[in-house]
């Protein structure tokens, strides 16, 4: 059937919402004059009034369809987060059981790199069932990659401020362990600070252990660069401007390129504590 | 050099130096004076046409289509001196942008489509505009732009910017150029192309009319 409708046909004047579904989901083969459409079959009394009305129900599809493919695009970034790290484990606790396999025939060796030589032909023993085994491996360790590839994607664009400060595989780790961008952006930077220490987390409220000073940004260099004395301070000033980044990206959107220059300075003063002698804060 | 530029766009001097400018709200950060808004050639490829003194064929209170629109740098100004401009982007994040930036242009309609699904805007896209712009640089640009040549008037302007490295990282740029050339003419005739490396390299600027 061929499709000739303007997106107003069912629409009544006024009626947003209605405005706003016919827009995002109507269609049509070969456009028309619309605005003569309109005023002839009297959605509106002239062209002018159409526009105004036309300007409003883009707006408003366009605001919604915008809400709801960040919202989608989200959900795939952790999920892509998450089965990167699976496939990254599952192919290293692979490749262990195929290196102590291996091995009993030559010398063998460790991890992914074995699992390529033994595929590759190069060692391993001629049993097909490890060859199958080390095709295992790779094929897993080659999804990761893919799956990073894409990781860093879509974080550049999902959450392009926190990406640029945290890496794009770091910040969708966060988003992944708030449960998602929003929830991240909302947030005290206290608690994101910790994110993926839970575990620490719980056994210091039940009174077995100090509190944890980080959790997964523990693997930022600004954190992991730092002497272990000051890493408090250090993790502490990361997840604040962390904590900003997540909530212009949720927020606003746009980049902010002054942010990377912010926390590289106080990292820099914090770090350069080490040559101050024994003062600082890293006790807390 | 006598050159006609649209209603609505003139060359004023701007922070010390004569620039292209439109009218209308500021969006980038650019430099304004009074109600004028200095439009950057270096940001905006249909800025470099112009600048580049290519015949683009816009007078002003134009109907344009403009594809690519990202977060509306060009299609602020675009807005700022036509008339009523459809803009058609497919990535959410920037089109976030382009609401704010619509908010103050009554006769801008911001879209979250897709340029190579014509299908899913025609009931909203009127026919038989002045001009249709296209940025979409991602592959398949000639496509994009015979695609959308059913909302052009038989008299009307495709102003395309061409991205050689969104086609084919690995030729050269001439090559890629011909290549889109070559696809853009079974529907259009090339009035005028020019490079627009002054402003942005290995991007190729095309003005043409429907067969
Ligand atoms: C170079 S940017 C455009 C810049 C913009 N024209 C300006 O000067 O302000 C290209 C834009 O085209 C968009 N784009 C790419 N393919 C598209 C498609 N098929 N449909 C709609 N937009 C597309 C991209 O998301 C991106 O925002």
């Amino acid at each position: 059937m061929k499709e000739s409708e303007g997106w107003f046909r069912d629409v009544e004047p006024g009626d947003l919402e209605g405005a706003r579904a016919a827009i995002t989901d109507g269609r049509a083969d070969e456009p028309r004059d619309w605005p003569v459409a309109a005023v002839e079959t009297g959605f509106a009394a002239d062209t002018e009034e159409y526009y105004d009305a036309l300007h409003g129900a883009t707006l408003a599809a366009t605001r919604a369809a915008v809400a709801e493919r960040e919202a989608a695009d989200d959900r795939r970034l952790i999920h892509m987060v998450r089965a990167m790290d699976d496939c990254r484990r599952l192919s290293n606790e692979l490749a262990e059981r195929l290196a102590e396999w291996g091995s009993s025939v030559d010398e063998g060796g460790t991890g992914v790199e074995y699992a390529r030589t033994v595929v590759a032909g190069e060692s391993g023993p001629a049993d097909p069932a490890v060859r199958s085994l080390a095709d295992r491996v790779v094929d897993l360790a080659d999804e990761a990659d893919r799956l990073e590839d894409d990781v860093e994607r879509l974080a550049a664009s999902v959450t392009p401020n926190l990406a640029a400060l945290a890496g794009p595989v770091l910040a969708a780790r966060l988003c992944s362990l708030a449960g998602g961008l929003e929830t991240l952006a909302k947030k005290p930077s206290g608690t994101v600070q910790v994110l993926g220490a839970e575990d620490a987390l719980f056994a210091h409220l039940r009174g077995q252990a100090t509190s944890p000073k980080h959790g997964v940004i523990y693997t930022h260099d600004a954190v992991r660069g730092t002497r272990p004395e000051d890493r408090g301070s250090a993790a502490r000033a990361l997840a604040g401007k962390l904590s900003i980044a997540a909530r212009i990206d949720h927020y606003s959107g746009d980049r902010r390129p002054e942010l990377e220059a912010d926390l590289a300075e106080r990292i820099e003063t914090i770090q350069a504590r080490a040559g101050d002698g024994p003062e600082g804060d890293g006790h807390e | 050099m006598s050159e006609t530029l649209p209603e609505g766009v003139e060359r004023r001097e701007i922070d010390g130096r004569k620039r292209l400018a439109t009218r209308g709200e500021a969006v980038y950060g650019e430099p304004t004076d009074g109600e004028w808004r200095a439009w950057d050639p270096d940001r905006s490829k249909l800025g470099a046409m112009i600048e580049l003194g290519m015949d683009v064929g816009l007078s002003g209170g134009d109907r344009v289509l403009y594809l690519g629109a990202a977060s509306g740098t060009t299609v602020s100004h675009v807005a700022d001196f036509a008339g009523p401009t459809y803009a058609v982007e497919f990535a959410a994040r920037p089109a976030r942008d382009l609401l704010s930036v619509a908010d103050s242009r009554p006769r801008l309609f911001p879209l979250l489509k897709d340029a190579r699904k014509p299908e899913t805007y025609a009931h909203v896209v009127e026919a038989g505009l002045d001009a249709v712009v296209q940025d979409v640089a991602t592959r398949g640009q000639a496509r994009v732009a015979r695609l959308n040549r059913r909302f052009l008037a038989d008299d009307g302007r495709l102003l395309l910017s061409v991205k050689a490295r969104s086609e084919d990282v690995t030729r050269g740029p001439e090559a890629v150029f011909e290549e889109v050339l070559e696809e853009l003419e079974e529907e259009y005739e090339v009035l005028e192309r020019s490079r627009l490396d002054d402003y942005h390299d290995d991007h190729l600027g095309v003005v043409a009319s429907p067969r």
